[in-house]
Order: structure tokens, then C-alpha cells, then sequence
């Protein structure tokens, strides 16, 4: 889908067009200010949503609110669903019957090209927000699938502010799980000591799994995404190996799946008739710490200055290398509460699918809440709208969950690029007059550059 | 190899008597410890046998049987010998010749499997068919890191390996059975991963968007959108959309006879004789040429290349676009070789191994091509394992390409330096 949007303008020959004066200039800027004019390496999270005016966010209210980061991402939101529509409808084979005869009755075609598009969607948002046989219960399923994703997205978010990329919350989540699985199944305690031991053992081992990362980083300068992807590996293997021991498998079974974890070391559960637990509330408070760190405590200056420019950094007198150990073992951690949000509150039984594809869709979730940990927190809840939702619509409408993963990575890719989204809807304010010159120009010297 | 160790030298200073770094050299050693110790003092006490030539070959070789304890002490000692040499030449001030690891890794994978085999249940496998499977398995992960290769040798990170050999995979699927033809398969399979990467290109260079979270994201975007068409198109209607024609194994008369090298080398399919030609091509027309003259320098040095007058921008679209048609081609082996119908998630990963091969060989077209015989090898070994029934956990087989990755990237097996210029865009001005 994308491919077809942008290979148009994908020709890197052509002429300074309209697009690219428009996006690349404010962008360029943006970039500049980042690498040191192309002597860094470019840092993960762009200069424009950290914290502080890169210089052309200004003017009128109304073009700050459009030209803002926070309009562009609702309409990257809008033009992804209307991509993830367009997809599913093209596949509806009554869009493709009326299709056959559209000069004879269009009418027939256009209602059902938007019954397609629509009743997906309907479907996914009665299955994630409200519908009217359950009231607002699904809700609560959307906070319960949203707890992991918020949880994971906080340590990746945490991490691209330092300037790292931590791919690797899917291997911090199974390692987390793993342990506190362990903990909570093996060992036999006191109510509310078991949970804490629970959520202590599995904190310690995403911790220790991200520790691992940012030690290289630090000592050898191995780069952390190659080590991420290589430790989610690591781990799910490991997994794999522990389920089928003896200590890890239900007594007397064969299948790989671990037994119950005990009453005392689950989560309890917030509302009945609901699987919501008193993770998603750790996840609320987890949201707010990570708040406060970043934004208000030494700690977290030193990671975001590491993260803008660590020569800076060093200069300044940040200990760089313990700063990236740090942050890396807080990511882990974070993706760690994750992986206890999953076994402790969600499945409460540990299974080799049991991060799903967690780690991965956090990525997209700090990407989407640009870092920040309260952006990452609705970022979360709307994926795991997504998420919970989806599975209503395949019953319903037999719309493949997959259709959710295209959207997710298309908000993505939109919000990534905020001028190709801009140049969409032809908000690129004080630019269309000289778009329309600069078209002028091209035509008469016939597009040569 | 060359270009990753040449600059560290020339970057210590004019000081004369600079000791080359002792990391290979330690590094050999300790491995070569661990051998004698394990393969060779605490080596199985049965024999393993290999067949060397399959039943109905031409040249008919008997089969190697190797003691266990006694090889292992025999491997271990060569192994230390190298070890003792790379050491001695460190003594004198000069660096290990480039042979040297390669060997001593070949020696170390045979001293492990003859431990494996002779420690296993059934102490018997089939040298030639390991080997030969090897291969077959290579294949993808050779496309897949070319691709990269050709990537960040122009300074673009490509972590969308994974995403173009999926999009290939299901073009290939696709587009061989509806027209059935596998070649015109092939070549939609190369179109599809050279379209994703032009997604790649279009956003990390025209957007300036960060490489990784594009290549990342890319990932994603195409197991959904393969993911969900095949849910809505394939699998409602196999024989229509899913029953690709297959590319057939071509051997070549007598030279595919002879034991273990006729298999690997004269009987593959057209993709898989594609892959040497690649390999070879990429390498020449890098090193060789004035073409790789320049990519090379827009991803060391994209300014100087301006300079120059090398359109920078310009470059580094069409390499990406070159890289993403060989991945494209290498995902089609799934579809059109290796398995006869599309499923959901098909390259399982391939795409972050061949991203290791890429790192663990150095950025270099040959080394990338060694690195996944290698991985390919340990994946095979892996479903043997759990044929013969080792005392290994093939899990932990299934974990060494991947650990082997994050020491080859730590820098423990001697320095790997990507390109300068990988990951950063380019701004003129």
C-alpha cells in the first residue's frame, strides 16, 4: 500500500517538486540539529519531540496546532485506517461483484466498498470500547490486552530518550515471565509476599536481561540492536528448553506449559466479570514514574543528554557508560513488569507464546507516543484497543487479525515522517506559493534538474 | 575482513612498534583449551562414523570413522597449533593472516560435530547430506545478507532483510502459481523486495526518518500485509493462489557425482547456481569496479563523495533498490524451492540471521556468504540432532548462531566495523 503512495515521488533525480521542498526543509533543520550537521549518528528520538523549540514551531496558535505533532499523529491515525479500509475492501469479494458491473449501477459498488470498509471497523470498535448487548465491558478487556503493551512501551520509550534502540523488550518479557512464573508456582508463601516476590524475581530478570545489552554497549560498543534481536532469540529458545523440564512442566504432562500459578501470586482482580487486574493500575503509576524520571530527576536529565548528544554528555561530566547500563537495566525492568502483567494478572500460566508479540507492538507503541511516557500510555491503550478488538472482528466479519499489524505500521511510518503526512492534506502553511512556482519552473525548463 | 582491521592499524599512530591487537590470538587460544578439554579429555569414548558418498553415487568413498576421544585429542591439538601460531605472530608484531580464523573455525566445527556424533544415541550421520543441507538452508540467508551488504555498504541500515524476504516469499507464491511459471515467480519476487525497499529508501532518505524504526516498521507492515492476504485470498482457495510451480534441480552431468562438493556445487536450482553467480558478482563489482569504488564511498564518506560530484542520494536509492531485488529472490527459495506452498511468517527469522552472517562476515560479500553457510550449517545440525538424539538440548543448538552474533559484534572475535557512514542520512550543505 505504502509503496504505491510513495513510489511516485520516490525518483531521487527529480527536481526540487513541490514535496520535497516542502518536507525536507523543515526536516533537514531538524536532522541537522541532530547529527551535528551529519557528524553523529542520528539520535532514535527526533530532536523536534524532545523537550525545547527546534525553531520553526512558531507563529499563529492555529498553524502551531496544525503544524504540531499532536494533529499530525490523529491524522496519521485517520489516513492509516482509510489505507487499512481501502486493503480490506479491495479483498471483499462483494466489492469486487459490484466492481464487475460499476459503469452499469456505481452506486451498487460505492455502498459496498463502504460497507467493507465500515463494518470491519465497527466491529473492531465494538469489540474494543463499547457495544450495545455489553455496554462499556470490552473496555476493560482493551485495558487488560493494554497493561503489557503500556508496561514494554515504557523501558522502549525510556530507552530511545538515552538514544538507544531497544528492540529486545520481547526477550526482557519472556525472561521476566519466565522468573516469575517460576516464583510463583515453585515457591509457596504468604499472600501478599507472593506477589512481591513474584513481581521482584521477574523485574530483576528483564532488568538483568537489558543490564546485559548496555554492558556491551558500554565496554565494547557492540550496537544494542543487533544485541537485542540476537538476546529475543537467547530467550525464547531458553524458554523453549525450561518448559520442557521437568522443573517447568505441570506434574505429569507432556505439553509445554508450566502449572497455575498459586492464588497468592496473582494480581488481583480489579472489577469482576472482567480479567482487568491491579497491573494495569501498576502500569498507571509505572506511567507517572517514568514521568518524573525523565522529566524531573537528575538521573533522567544525564539519559536525555546522553541521549541528544553523548559527546556533549561526557563533556559535561555524565558518566556515559554507567548512564547506558542504567537505562538499559530500567528498560528491562519496565518490560519486565510486562512479562508479570502477563503471567501474574493476564494468562497466569507461562507458555512459550506467552509475550505474543508484545515486545514488537511496543515498539511501534513508544514510536506512536513519541517517547513520552503519557504519549506512550495512550499510544498503549489504543493498540491494545487494537488488539482486543481484533479478535471480535475476525469472529464477526472474518477480517484476518493481521489487518491490525498493517495499520499499526502504518501509523507508524506516517508519524515518522510528519511532512509526507502534511504534504497529504496540503498543510504545509506559507509553502504553497512557492510549490506552485517551483511546479512552474519545472514545466518550463521541461523538469530538467 | 581487510577493510574492518586495515584502518584500526593506521588509526594507532605513527609510532613504529604497535602491537596489532591481541583479541584473535586470546581468543583462538581459549577456544582451542576449550576443545582439548571437552572434545578431547572428556570426549565420547564410541566412534562416530560418517558417510562421506550418498548409496548410488558414481564415485563410491567408504565412510570415515573417527574415534571419539582420540579425534577429539588429535582436532584439539591442531586447533592449538593454530592457536600457538596466531600467538607467535602476534609475538613478532605482526597480525594472524586472514586464513587463519576461517580455518581454525572449520577444524573447531568438525572436532564439535565428531563430538556431537559420537556422544549421540546412533554414533552414524551422513556427511554429505549434513553438508549438502547446509547449503539448501544457506541459500536465503546468502541472498538475505548480500542484500544487506549491498545496503550498508552505501551507508543505509537495512533491518527490513526480514520484511524482503517475506514480500518475496509470497510474490513468488503468488505470482508462480497464477501464471505458472516459477522463473516468472523469481523475477515478481525480486520486484517485491526491491518494492519494499524503495519504501525503505523513500522514507530514510527523501523523510530523513531513522533507518532502524523504518526497517523495523517495514517488517511488521509486511507480515501484516502478507499475513492478512493470505487469510483473505490464499487460503480460501489453495489450488487458484497457492500451488506455485517449483524450480526444479538442475544437476550437471558427472561433476554432480562427485562426493560432498558435486551436491553443493553442481546440483542446485537456477536460484541456487544464482547464488554463487551473486556472490561473486556483488564482490567483483564492489571491490573491483568503479561502480563499488563509489558506493563504498558514499557509505564512508557521502560528503567527500559529493564532492566529487557522486549524487550521494541518487547512489544509495538504487543500491537499496539492487539490495532489496537479491533479498526478494532469496525469499522466493522458500515458496519455489524449499517448501511448496506459502504460510503465514514463512522466513521464521531468516532475515535477522542473514543480518548476523552480514555483521559476523564483516560486511564483505564473501564473508557474509561464509558466515551463512555457517549459520546454516548449525541449523541444520540442529534437526539432525534431533534425529540421532544428542545430549545437547537442540535448543541450545538453536541459540549458538545468535550468541555467536553478539560475540562476533562485542568485538571478541576481533573487531567488526561497519561502514562509516552506515545509518546516518545524508543533508547536502
Amino acid at each position: 500500500m505504502t509503496t504505491k503512495d510513495s513510489n511516485p515521488q520516490a525518483g531521487p533525480e527529480d527536481g526540487p517538486g513541490p514535496e520535497k521542498e516542502s518536507g525536507a526543509e523543515v526536516q533537514a533543520a531538524d536532522v541537522a540539529l541532530d547529527t551535528a550537521g551529519g557528524t553523529l549518528e542520528p539520535s532514535l528520538v527526533p530532536v523536534s519531540t524532545q523537550s525545547g523549540d527546534t525553531g520553526h514551531q512558531q507563529g499563529p496558535v492555529l498553524r502551531r496546532i496544525v503544524m504540531g505533532n499532536g494533529f499530525v499523529s490523529v491524522l496519521a491515525v485517520f489516513v492509516a485506517l482509510v489505507l487499512g479500509g481501502i486493503l480490506i475492501a479491495s479483498t471483499d469479494p462483494a466489492v469486487a461483484r459490484t466492481a464487475g458491473y460499476f459503469f452499469a449501477r456505481p452506486s451498487d459498488f460505492l455502498s459496498a466498498l463502504w460497507s467493507a470498509m465500515t463494518r470491519s471497523y465497527v466491529a473492531l470498535f465494538q469489540g474494543s470500547v463499547f457495544n450495545p448487548r455489553q455496554g462499556f465491558s470490552p473496555l476493560l478487556e482493551t485495558m487488560t490486552v493494554a497493561t503489557p503493551l503500556i508496561c514494554a512501551g515504557l523501558g522502549v520509550a525510556l530507552a530511545f530518550r538515552a538514544g538507544l534502540f531497544n528492540i529486545g523488550a520481547q526477550g526482557q518479557i519472556i525472561i521476566s515471565a519466565t522468573l516469575g512464573a517460576y516464583a510463583g508456582f515453585a515457591w509457596h508463601l504468604p499472600l501478599v509476599l507472593h506477589l512481591l516476590v513474584v513481581i521482584v524475581m521477574g523485574v530483576i530478570g528483564g532488568a538483568a536481561w537489558g543490564a546485559v545489552v548496555g554492558l556491551l554497549k558500554a565496554r565494547t560498543g557492540a550496537h544494542e540492536v543487533i544485541v537485542t534481536i540476537m538476546l529475543n532469540y537467547v530467550a525464547l529458545f531458553l524458554l523453549d528448553f525450561l518448559l520442557n523440564t521437568e522443573a517447568f512442566r505441570r506434574p505429569g504432562d507432556v505439553s509445554p506449559i508450566s502449572p497455575r500459578l498459586d492464588d497468592s501470586a496473582v494480581y488481583p482482580q480489579l472489577i469482576p466479570g472482567s480479567r482487568l487486574h491491579l497491573g494495569f493500575l501498576v502500569a498507571v503509576a509505572l506511567t507517572a514514574g517514568v514521568w518524573w524520571l525523565l522529566n524531573r530527576s537528575t538521573i533522567g536529565f544525564e539519559f536525555r543528554a546522553v541521549g541528544a548528544n553523548p559527546a556533549a554528555a561526557r563533556t559535561a561530566g555524565v558518566n556515559v557508560q554507567a548512564a547506558t547500563i542504567l537505562v538499559m537495566a530500567a528498560a528491562g525492568a519496565l518490560a519486565g513488569f510486562g512479562g508479570i502483567a502477563q503471567v501474574a494478572g493476564t494468562e497466569k500460566v507461562l507458555t512459550g507464546g506467552v509475550a505474543a508479540q508484545i515486545g514488537f507492538d511496543s515498539i511501534t507503541v513508544a514510536l506512536l507516543g513519541r517517547s513520552t511516557p503519557w504519549g506512550t500510555f495512550f499510544a498503549g491503550l489504543l493498540f491494545g484497543a487494537f488488539r482486543a478488538g481484533a479478535v471480535q472482528m475476525q469472529i464477526q466479519t472474518g477480517t484476518p487479525i493481521d489487518i491490525v499489524l498493517v495499520v499499526q505500521s502504518l501509523i507508524v511510518l506516517f508519524i515518522a515522517a510528519p511532512p509526507l503526512i502534511r504534504s497529504i492534506f496540503g498543510l504545509n502553511p506559507g509553502r504553497k506559493k512557492r510549490a506552485k512556482t517551483a511546479v512552474k519552473a519545472a514545466v518550463a525548463t521541461g523538469g530538467a534538474k | 575482513m581487510t577493510t574492518a582491521t586495515k584502518p584500526a592499524s593506521g588509526a594507532a599512530g605513527p609510532t613504529t612498534a604497535v602491537r596489532p591487537s591481541l583479541k584473535v590470538p586470546a581468543s583462538l587460544g581459549v577456544l582451542s583449551l576449550v576443545a582439548l578439554v571437552f572434545f578431547g579429555f572428556l570426549g565420547p569414548a564410541k566412534t562416530a562414523e560418517m558417510k562421506v558418498s550418498e548409496q548410488g553415487d558414481a564415485i563410491a568413498l567408504p565412510a570415515l570413522q573417527i574415534p571419539g576421544q582420540a579425534g577429539g585429542i588429535v582436532l584439539a591439538i591442531l586447533l592449538l597449533a593454530m592457536a600457538a601460531y596466531s600467538i607467535y605472530l602476534w609475538n613478532q608484531g605482526e597480525r594472524s593472516p586472514k586464513w587463519l580464523p576461517i580455518a581454525f573455525a572449520v577444524v573447531f566445527v568438525f572436532a564439535l560435530l565428531v563430538w556431537i556424533v559420537a556422544g549421540a544415541r546412533e554414533p552414524s550421520i551422513s556427511l554429505a547430506g549434513l553438508i549438502a543441507g547446509s547449503v539448501t538452508l544457506a541459500v536465503p540467508l546468502v541472498f538475505g545478507s548480500l542484500s544487506g551488504v549491498l545496503c550498508e555498504r552505501v551507508g543505509v541500515v537495512n533491518i527490513a532483510i526480514e520484511g524482503q524476504l517475506l514480500g518475496g516469499a509470497f510474490t513468488a507464491a503468488l505470482v508462480a502459481t497464477v501464471t505458472h511459471n516459477a522463473y516468472v515467480g523469481l523475477l515478481a519476487a525480486a520486484a517485491a523486495g526491491a518494492l519494499v525497499s524503495m519504501v525503505l529508501a523513500v522514507f530514510s532518505i527523501k523523510y530523513l526518518v531513522n533507518q532502524i524504526i523504518v526497517g523495523v516498521v517495514l517488517n511488521v507492515l509486511v507480515s501484516g500485509l502478507t499475513g492478512f492476504l493470505f487469510g483473505t485470498v490464499m487460503a480460501p482457495d489453495k489450488e487458484l493462489f497457492n500451488t506455485p510451480a517449483r524450480l526444479d534441480i538442475l544437476p550437471i552431468p558427472f561433476l554432480s557425482d562427485i562426493p560432498i562438493i558435486g551436491p553443493i556445487l553442481f546440483e542446485q536450482s537456477v536460484a541456487g547456481y544464482l547464488m554463487y553467480v551473486a556472490v561473486a558478482v556483488v564482490w567483483v563489482g564492489l571491490f573491483k569496479t568503479r561502480w563499488g569504488l563509489r558506493v563504498r564511498a558514499v557509505g564512508e564518506h557521502p560528503q567527500a563523495a559529493d564532492t566529487l560530484g557522486i549524487n550521494v542520494n541518487a547512489t544509495r536509492f538504487w543500491n537499496v533498490t539492487l539490495g532489496g531485488a537479491i533479498a526478494g529472490i532469496g525469499g522466493a527459495i522458500f515458496t519455489l524451492v524449499t517448501i511448496d506452498s506459502f504460510t503465514k511468517e514463512i522466513s521464521g527469522g531468516r532475515g535477522f540471521i542473514a543480518l548476523a552472517a552480514l555483521i559476523f562476515g564483516r560486511w564483505n560479500p564473501i564473508g557474509a556468504f561464509l558466515a551463512s553457510l555457517l549459520f546454516g550449517f548449525a541449523y541444520n545440525l540442529q534437526s539432525i540432532l534431533g534425529i540421532i538424539g544428542t545430549p545437547v538440548p537442540s535448543q541450545f543448538m538453536a541459540m549458538l548462531p545468535y550468541l555467536v552474533t553478539i560475540f562476533a559484534v562485542a568485538g571478541l572475535v576481533g573487531r567488526s566495523r561497519p561502514p562509516a557512514a552506515s545509518g546516518i542520512p545524508y543533508v547536502k550543505g
